[in-house]
């Protein structure tokens, strides 16, 4: 069997492979094709039936494809790749760094009367403790939690999700650790509550994170429903799909009340509208492919969402 | 756009048509005046006093054209559609409503002319098109006079922000300053200086957008045409 691999925008000729069977993979053929064109390695690399139809699985085989009688594949360019951990390490190592800037006053930024000398607010070192403990512990789970299964993507993702997280971070450190910064209303109250649930919705996540990566022994590909553990903090599979944005959404929120932060509580905001677009999708795809799954569980908000 | 109206439904048919035939006919209202000012004054000194009233009124009432696009009247992208509404209420009720220093300034007429030909030329061609008539001319207007009457609109907007700017930031107008209970901060000063990358990045993408639409439209046209005949 030959295939011909045209381009998928000006529909010019970019290869031929020879001796393919019905067995081949679109794994296999982007193995090929690298070989032949060293630039694009197999994650740049997407292909398709038509010019402008879906992008084909790597699993596909071509015995399973509707392929056209004179084998025709249209190979698309999806830019330079990155890992997914790349792309998490930038975008979780700002925050954590430009947060700090702010909160130790670096003299470009409120001006030199200020330069070095943290507010004595214990929110304000509370709340620098509570971001750098989250941004740490999303770094740590990068590299040893999380388990990314060949996952690359590309590299424009990198400013964009740099972008967002860096501005958000630097626009709510701003005035958090800025010298007019007005004390929560209802004082160490509002703090310690919010504090308490800060924490809890922090472990939670963590929780959660560690449950999702035990789900499947490393290297099995054997899909299965998460289930609440031993671990109390995971009964909250019992009521969402996605637990770790619920508790992620919790934490944001839990710190825009205890700063008392209007930027704080827009970042919540945004973080959740975003987790939410995700959690319908993760449990979309949960119903999808177990016909077992629970039906009472929603995606995001317990019984609501 | 508007020439892609549903025509299954008569209510919204109707609608539509009054819409876009008030529409025109605000437009033409202010065009009408603003040629009138410059005939009995011969300056561009208290245009926009003398047609602000309906320039409120008219652009505001493009704010519906985003329902249109949401609830499926008509089948234009709603976020497209919001982004062009959006941007010229705006430049209106944030910037030359609320600052006065601003409103006799070259870049208002400049804007105004330039609105006020696109605006009369669009809503009349939907109108056509609503009533199931391709006009040829206005066709080829519509899709000739931006090139002109776009540069010019955008010169005169941004040449409004940028005269702008010294009174807002002696006003403190719309800023917010700490400290306050929200630790929140506003500088609009900034916030309207931001508004000229933005402008940098989108308007020759745009341009460019429209000169590929031109093509489209005015090759369509006149395929459809040869098949007529």
């Amino acid at each position: 069997m030959e295939l011909q691999i045209l381009h998928s925008k000006n529909k010019s000729k970019m290869c031929a492979l020879q001796r393919l069977s019905s067995a081949t993979t679109v794994r296999d053929i982007k193995e090929l094709f690298h070989k032949q064109n060293p630039k694009f390695y197999p994650s740049r690399q997407s292909y398709r039936l038509e010019p402008r139809s879906k992008s084909l699985k790597d699993s596909d085989t071509l015995g399973s494809l509707d392929l056209s009688s004179d084998g025709v594949l249209y190979f698309k360019d999806l830019g330079t790749q990155l890992g997914w951990s790349t792309v998490f390490y930038f975008e979780y190592a700002g925050p954590l760094v430009l947060y700090l800037m702010f909160y130790s006053r670096l003299p470009f930024i409120y001006g030199e009367e200020y330069a070095y000398k943290p507010s004595s607010a214990d929110v304000v070192k509370i709340a620098a403790v509570c971001h750098t403990v989250h941004y740490a512990k999303r770094l740590l789970e990068t590299k040893f939690v999380h388990r990314f299964s060949h996952g690359t993507m590309p590299i424009r993702n990198l400013f964009k999700n740099c972008s967002y997280y860096w501005t958000f971070a630097a626009w709510l450190a701003y005035f958090i650790n800025h010298p007019l910064y007005t004390l929560p209303m209802y004082g160490d109250v509002q703090v310690d509550m919010a504090l308490g649930c800060f924490i809890f919705c922090e472990l939670g996540n963590l929780f959660i994170h560690l449950a999702l990566k035990n789900l499947r022994a490393p290297g099995s590909t054997e899909r299965k429903i998460p289930l609440p553990t031993k671990n109390p903090f995971t009964l909250l599979f019992a009521l969402v799909s996605c637990p770790n944005y619920t508790y992620e959404v919790g934490a944001w929120v839990s710190f825009a009340v205890m700063t008392q932060s209007l930027v704080g509580l827009l970042f919540a905001s945004v973080g959740f509208m975003q987790m939410a677009v995700w959690a319908l999708g993760k449990h979309r795809s949960y119903h999808k492919e177990f016909r077992q799954y629970p039906r009472s569980r929603k995606a995001i908000i317990p019984f609501i969402l | 756009m508007s020439s892609n109206a549903k025509k299954t439904n008569p209510v919204a048919q109707a609608w539509l048509i009054l819409y876009n035939v008030a529409m025109t006919a605000g437009w033409s209202v202010i065009g009408i005046g603003i040629v009138n000012h410059f005939i009995k004054h011969g300056t561009n000194k208290g245009l926009y006093h003398q047609v602000e009233r309906q320039l409120l009124f008219f652009q505001t009432s493009a704010i519906l054209e985003i329902l249109h696009a949401i609830v499926g009247l008509v089948r234009s992208n709603a976020i497209f559609t919001f982004l062009q509404v959006f941007s010229r209420v705006c430049i209106v009720w944030a910037v030359i409503w609320p600052v006065v220093e601003v409103q006799d300034n070259i870049g208002v007429p400049m804007l105004l002319i330039a609105w006020t030909i696109t605006e009369i030329i669009r809503y009349l061609f939907y109108t056509f098109i609503l009533l199931g008539i391709t006009p040829r001319f206005i066709l080829w207007l519509r899709y000739t006079l931006f090139i002109i009457l776009y540069p010019l609109g955008v010169t005169g907007e941004t040449l409004t922000i940028y005269n702008s700017l010294e009174p807002v930031r002696e006003s403190g107008l719309y800023s917010i300053r700490l400290p306050n209970v929200f630790n929140f901060a506003l500088d609009y000063h900034i916030v309207l200086m931001c508004t000229f990358p933005i402008y940098l990045i989108f308007f020759p993408q745009l341009y460019c957008h429209m000169f590929a639409q031109r093509k489209k439209a005015l090759k369509g046209d006149s395929s459809s045409e040869k098949k007529s005949n």
